[in-house]
């Protein structure tokens, strides 16, 4: 039973392991951002974050007690130095895992492992535009069903629309007759493409094809012509 | 040594095989959204290095 084994082994013995671990997190402390494979990523993760917990308060204590893991003053003193001071508040968290690939030789999965504070850029989630069909009740469903098939050139246009508007709104927030021309302005742009959709639609139904599934599939441009 | 006491028929063996190698499955793949190509879900763009709108990795270090 794997009851309380939890952390992966690497296939190393319990001394190569903690040399190997203290050699990953002195390589993340020092250059940020390292590519490993993904196991030994994982693995530093519940290794390094503790250290940097505890490298928030510097004391000749904490120091000592990090070093017993990191076994590197350079990589101490970077962490209670740099690193803690960047990190500031963060409540753990530390590091982010992004997967790159399998790499040529042994197929291994890599990852790139980095200290979110020092590579902090927000992540395009992609799903601001999801978010923006929420918000709308008929227009989301069927921008929804319009988004897969790619090559199609229609979700372009109504997405482009659906931006303006309140931006547009938001310039001109005094002028109410003004809004409400800027307001009309899209749904007459998207009325011309409302029957083509609906079309498109109708063949899907009357199909009983699953075309969300097919994705964009050359039959699926047949269709829609 | 263990032996095969009776002989293991084409279609025994074929009819396990069908299951195996049909269940077996392509990783799902997207456009990738910097330049297009195509890369699988949840891993940086392998020929771009982008991953969530962001270069994640350089050229040289990519696999
Ligand atoms: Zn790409």
């Amino acid at each position: 039973m794997r009851h309380r084994n939890k952390g992966a082994k690497l296939g190393r013995t319990q001394a190569h392991r903690k040399a190997t671990l203290a050699s990953l997190s002195s390589a993340l402390i020092e250059h940020k951002k390292i590519t490993t494979t993904l196991p030994k990523a994982k693995a530093l993760r519940p290794f390094i974050e503790p250290l940097i917990t505890r490298a928030k308060v510097d004391t000749t204590h904490n120091r000592r007690q990090v070093f017993r893991h990191l076994r590197s003053k350079d990589a101490v003193d970077s962490l209670f130095f740099d690193v803690a001071e960047v990190v500031g508040d963060r409540p753990g968290g530390y590091t982010r895992i992004i997967k790159i690939g399998r790499r040529p030789g042994d197929g291994a999965e890599m990852a790139m492992i980095e200290l979110v504070d020092y590579n902090d850029v927000k992540p395009d989630t992609g799903s601001s535009g999801r978010s923006r069909t929420r918000r709308g009740s008929g227009k989301g469903r069927r921008k929804k069903k319009d988004s897969t098939p790619a090559t199609a050139q229609e979700p372009e246009t109504p997405d482009t629309a659906a931006e303006e508007t309140p931006a547009a709104a938001a310039e001109t927030p005094e002028a109410a007759t003004d809004e409400a021309a800027v307001e009309e302005a899209p749904p007459t742009a998207e009325s011309t493409e409302e029957p083509k959709q609906a079309a498109a639609d109708d063949v899907a139904d009357a199909d009983g094809t699953d075309v969300e599934a097919s994705g964009a599939d050359p039959d699926d441009e047949k269709k829609d012509a | 040594m263990a032996n095969p006491k009776r002989r293991h028929s084409k279609a025994r063996t074929r009819q396990r095989r069908s299951k195996y190698y049909n269940s077996l499955k392509n990783p799902e793949v997207m456009e990738c959204n910097n330049c297009g190509s195509p890369k699988v879900y949840h891993r940086a763009c392998p020929s771009c290095g982008f991953y969530r709108g962001r270069k994640v990795v350089e050229h040289t270090e990519l696999v």
